[in-house]
């Protein structure tokens, strides 16, 4: 797994892999607009072609990875795999997540993760890791983020 | 369970939040930033030392700032004071700080570093967590460099906190996958292994991500973890589904981590200890039985879970393509899948039946579901689902289904979305040609193909359809009829033009009979699309009207005049005025037998069959083959998969290029058009040689030295293995930087290679079709690694059935893997009785050592950088060389990605020129290699050379690359 969620307007963005501020730019741009145009009916994961990516470095990156998301309210997540990933695994990684930020923030709104941002980095942190999968067991999160919480 | 208020501690950063979210508007906005950041710098500045709170708060209101899309320049000293704090809040703002901003050539990196370093030895595992987690969001070379030693021993030692070990494990698997060079094996890889019996499931979770990478690159070094994986699989799949309580997702059992397990064993083939692998299908089949029981949920979530892991299970089923059983229920299961509600369920479940179409256990079994996937293709509402049901009825196309599959496709091409239309052109293409057995039909296909989808039709593609037709006198008259036919609507497109063009232009006389197609009417039909048309349709016009002048010299007054008329011999297109000019003269100055000579039918395009016996009569000398072989051979001339001749430019006078071929788009791997300018003056020159030598063409038995051959005639056959083919070297050029193809055929045979590489393992799948209709008995394959081969590239050789029957296809799989670095390929030999006779061949498998690149994209300070550290002369190698192919940048890109590196843009200053990354990945050791490729792109055609440099850590194998690659360009 290379990238983390973003939504509409970017709310947290995530990377494992090298590239420079402008890149990621116009990455996210591109994510955005394959991803915000598609409907429930269609499924939740893109593997973007080669005619809608302008640019070849682009080109080359979507080639090895595909994106996978889903919607919550007016919020994406989305996270870029390599394609040989596992969809559907992916896609409860995404669910799994929300749960946890949502037992977090109680029920969570997308203002929440606006002011905390800095805390939504540390539950991605707890949940993923260098683009894997760190720990899945909601108990086991949330325990370790009331106990930091304390913290001062 | 507290809830965490809004920006809970730092009120100063709530309230500036608010403030920029209540800006009407983007000015108010960075008015309000720049005046937060004069503040924020003031304080930084200001005598007054600041508390560890406000340096907290300023900080993270400058990460808010920076994650808004400003610059930043100034805070990253106080952010690595915060480092030193005591105080996880403030320690954990300072690390995000770094984490997001700090890049890997700041000068900080040693304090940075220090502070890790700290961090790591607290024994704090709070402490300890943040700071791996930093190391692992950031990932240099610095902190591979400062801490790869470090990790392992945190890992593996027994007092390491379970969370502490989750950190670990992914943050050395981040410091591997950037620096693997960095990252020493040693005495923790075994004790790595054993983390997948660990009681914590989060440990086993983490771990098993870096066991699985770290087995990928040394499957030998870590392959008891094959046993481990089983049996920790089979006691998760095997618990009740509340058993595992914290890691129960939904009542699926650790979802996550099954899946892992199973992909970790897809690294390796199956276990050879009968226990293990008993255990092992055991589970699948319970995975198998799973799908089948009623859900225990209603949720998606449950069902998304359990078949995340299902998918999973069938991925190993197909990977492993060994045990028939298990293949067939995964196919039947994913078979019910199509028919789900869910449309991700129908997408996975169409995408892994592809895979389980090549399996030749299930390919049976999936051609049952075809009219589920046709109906797929045309209901389903997302292009991606579609798109996967084209590529499955590609896959499991046959002879038995091909008609029904190509028609499902083309009428599909109607409102096929722009995306995908060029790649389904192409499909059908390959179809068309692979499964026709009647010709008429391929000949509408491939019309059809142009009036619907014009604009996709590469020009590998009309191309072809002309050469067949040339080489097939029996569907000559049909082609020209519907031809004339397609060109009679109204908006035709210009490959339709071309095509027609040409083909009435040979056979327009097949069909003249008719007065409704008569000769005047044929050429008005013609010259009504020529106004339309670009330079080089119309330059292929010109030669079709001279043609007509042949054919029916009624016409000849009505073509004169058109040839005379200022537009044509006044044409400021040079190419078009000289055209116009040379057929004006040569219909009135020559004699009608000098025309018909000259202007004769297109010999049939040079076959391999063909040279062949032209090859082994030079060999052995006249009388050696006798003149009735040299007879059939031309006769068999009109075998469909022929040699690839290029019969846009036969019609092309002079050297300027009527038309640029595009490589990439290499039918079926057909040999690639032969460069304009290297051209062998074969029958295809006809016209150039016209003034100076009169005199039909060459008989095609001499013309295509540099063909295909086939295997040898059974008199010279033994039973030992024949020596290489000739042209086998030539054969292994064209799968250089492509995996998939033709790799050989002849008039028995056909083989197609597909292949596919992972680090230093490779999976090449060989197809042998029988192209007669009688069976070849005693067929055996065998594979030798001559000389000092042996000891560098492990080869292994799945059995294939001895009998292939008439028109069928076997299949058979080959494990490869590199050793250590090699330069040679390893020879197949292959034999088999037909008809009682012996056959014996022996080929190169297209094995090059950039099969295994790994590409590795790096900036350009980093690539000048390595660049000269690689400076000794023994790791250069250097080539120039004439281009032998257009320079077309886009089709450069393609051959240079195909090579498996990474193309690096914006490396060098030089904007022409190429430079590409990779590693090459071999069992004993990576291999890292960059290359640059200058091209002379301004110099006249016929004069463009490139400059190839390859600099590699091992000397061999920047020489080998160079070799491979110029003959690539």
């Amino acid at each position: 797994m290379h990238t983390v969620p973003f939504s509409g307007k970017t709310r947290l963005a995530k990377w494992y892999m090298q590239f420079d501020d402008d890149e990621k730019q116009k990455l996210i741009e591109e994510v955005h607009a394959v991803v915000t145009v598609r409907d429930a009916k269609h499924t939740n994961f893109v593997e973007v072609h080669g005619s809608s990516v302008h640019c070849l470095k682009h080109l080359l990156f979507f080639l090895n990875f595909k994106i996978i998301y889903r919607r919550y309210a007016g919020l994406y997540f989305c996270i870029c795999v390599d394609v040989t990933d596992n969809n559907l695994a992916y896609l409860e990684g995404i669910h799994n997540f929300v749960e946890v930020l949502n037992e977090y923030f109680h029920n969570v709104c997308e203002l929440d993760l606006v002011f905390n941002f800095y805390k939504v980095y540390t539950v991605v942190d707890e949940m993923f890791l260098a683009g894997e999968i760190r720990e899945t067991s909601q108990t086991k999160v949330l325990k370790q983020l009331l106990m930091l919480q304390s913290l001062e | 369970m507290p809830a965490v208020s809004k920006g809970d501690g730092m009120r100063g950063l709530a309230v500036f939040i608010s403030d920029i979210r209540n800006c009407k508007s983007k000015e108010a906005e960075i008015k309000r930033i720049n005046k937060e950041l004069a503040n924020i710098r003031s304080k930084f500045k200001g005598d007054k030392a600041l508390d560890g709170y406000s340096k907290k708060k300023y900080v993270c209101k400058l990460l808010f700032i920076f994650l808004l899309g400003h610059d930043i320049d100034f805070g990253h000293m106080e952010a690595v004071n915060l480092l030193s704090s005591n105080k996880y809040t403030e320690k954990q703002i300072g690390y995000l700080f770094i984490s997001v901003l700090v890049n890997s050539n700041s000068e900080l990196i040693r304090l940075i570093n220090n502070a890790i370093k700290n961090d790591l030895s607290s024994r704090n595992p709070t402490f300890m967590c943040l700071a791996l987690h930093c190391i692992a969001n950031v990932g240099s070379r610095e902190m591979a460099e400062a801490f790869a030693g470090e990790i392992p021993r945190i890992l593996v030692a027994g007092d390491t906190m379970d969370s502490v070990k989750q950190s670990a494990a992914l943050c050395l698997l981040r410091l591997y996958r950037t620096s693997p060079d960095l990252v020493l094996m040693g005495e923790w890889t075994s004790r790595v292994v054993h983390l997948l019996n660990d009681q914590h499931m989060g440990v086993v979770t983490a771990a098993i991500s870096l066991i699985t990478c770290l087995s990928q690159k040394n499957p030998e070094e870590f392959k008891t973890c094959v046993s481990l994986a089983v049996s920790r699989l089979s006691r998760i799949v095997s618990s009740a589904s509340t058993d595992l309580q914290d890691y129960t997702y939904y009542f699926v059992p650790a979802p996550w981590l099954s899946c892992k397990l199973l992909r970790l064993l897809q690294c390796y083939p199956p276990p050879e200890d009968g226990a293990v692998k008993g255990r092992l299908v055991e589970c699948l089949e319970t995975i198998l039985n799973k799908a089948q029981e009623p859900p225990k949920s209603k949720k998606v979530q449950h069902s998304n879970a359990k078949n995340a892991i299902l998918f999973e299970a069938i991925a190993l089923i197909i990977h492993y393509d060994s045990e028939p059983n298990l293949l067939v229920r995964a196919c039947n299961q994913l078979g019910q899948f199509l028919q789900h509600r869910e449309t991700n369920l129908r997408y996975l479940a169409l995408e892994s039946m592809c895979t389980l179409a090549s399996s030749e256990f299930s390919h049976e079994a999936v051609k049952t579901h075809i009219e589920t996937v046709i109906n797929a293709l045309k209901t389903e509402r997302d292009v991606s689902v579609r798109q996967r049901a084209a590529d499955l009825l590609y896959a499991m196309c046959d002879r038995s289904n091909a008609k029904q599959i190509v028609a499902e496709m083309l009428s599909y091409l109607e409102t096929a979305d722009y995306s995908i239309r060029e790649e389904m052109v192409l499909k059908v293409a390959i179809l068309a040609e692979k499964y026709a057995v009647d010709y008429s039909w391929y000949v509408d296909t491939i019309l059809n193909l142009i009036r619907i989808a014009g604009d996709y039709v590469s020009e590998e593609v009309w191309y072809r359809v002309i050469q067949i037709v040339i080489n097939r006198d029996d569907v000559q008259g049909y082609a020209a009829k519907t031809v004339f036919e397609a060109l009679q609507a109204p908006a035709c497109h210009e490959n339709m033009v071309k095509v027609g063009g040409y083909i009435l232009g040979e056979f327009g006389n097949l069909i003249a009979g008719d007065p409704r197609s008569s000769p005047l009417v044929q050429f008005n039909l013609l010259h009504s699309k020529f106004h339309l048309c670009s330079v080089p349709t119309r330059a292929l016009l010109l030669s079709a009207y001279i043609k007509f002048i042949n054919l029916f010299p009624e016409t000849k007054p009505t073509i004169q005049e058109v040839l005379r008329c200022d537009s044509q011999i006044r044409n400021s297109d040079v190419e078009l005025q000289q055209r116009a000019v040379e057929y004006l003269k040569l219909s009135s100055i020559a004699s009608t037998d000098v025309l018909a000579t000259v202007l004769e039918e297109m010999p049939p395009f040079p076959e391999r069959e063909s040279s062949i016996l032209a090859k082994l009569k030079k060999k052995k000398g006249p009388g050696a083959v006798s003149g009735n072989e040299l007879e059939e051979g031309k006769r068999e001339g009109g075998e469909l998969n022929g040699a690839g001749e290029r019969p846009g430019d036969s019609s092309a006078i002079g050297a300027s290029n009527a038309s640029t071929p595009s490589p990439s788009a290499d039918l079926l791997g057909l040999r690639s058009a032969a460069p304009v300018s290297a051209a062998p003056p074969s029958a295809g020159s006809l016209l150039v040689d016209v003034f100076s030598e009169a005199g039909p063409a060459a008989p095609a038995a001499g013309a295509n030295d540099d063909g295909f051959l086939s295997s040898a005639p059974p008199s010279v056959v033994s039973e030992d293995p024949a020596p290489p083919l000739p042209e086998s070297d030539e054969l292994l050029n064209k799968f250089v930087c492509k995996n998939n193809g033709v790799l050989f055929e002849n008039q028995l045979l056909q083989i197609g290679v597909k292949s596919e590489y992972r680090q230093n393992l490779g999976r090449m799948y060989l197809f042998y079709g029988n192209k007669t209709s009688v069976q070849f008995v005693n067929f055996t394959t065998t594979v030798s690694c001559p000389g000092e081969l042996q000891s560098q590239l492990n080869v292994q050789l799945k059995p294939v059935d001895p009998l292939v029957e008439g028109g069928a296809q076997v299949q058979q799989v080959i494990n490869i893997e590199c050793l250590t670095v090699f330069s040679d390929a390893p020879l197949l030999n292959i034999k088999f009785r037909y008809g009682g006779a012996l056959q014996n061949l022996t080929l190169k498998l297209p094995v090059a050592i950039n099969k295994f690149f790994q590409p590795t994209e790096m900036s350009s300070h980093d690539f000048f950088q390595r660049w000269k550290q690689l400076s000794q002369p023994q790791q250069e190698a250097q080539k120039i060389f004439k281009a032998n192919h257009a320079m077309d940048t886009e089709v450069l890109k393609a051959k240079l990605l195909g090579l498996g590196t990474a193309l690096l843009e914006k490396v060098d200053p030089n904007p022409d020129n190429f430079v590409c990354a990779g590693v090459i990945q071999t069992k004993a050791q990576q291999v890292g290699c960059l290359l640059r490729l200058e091209p002379n792109a301004q110099a006249q055609p016929g004069e463009q050379m490139y400059r190839l440099t390859l600099r590699s850590s091992k000397d061999t194998v920047a020489k080998r690359l160079c070799e491979l690659l110029a003959e690539q360009f």
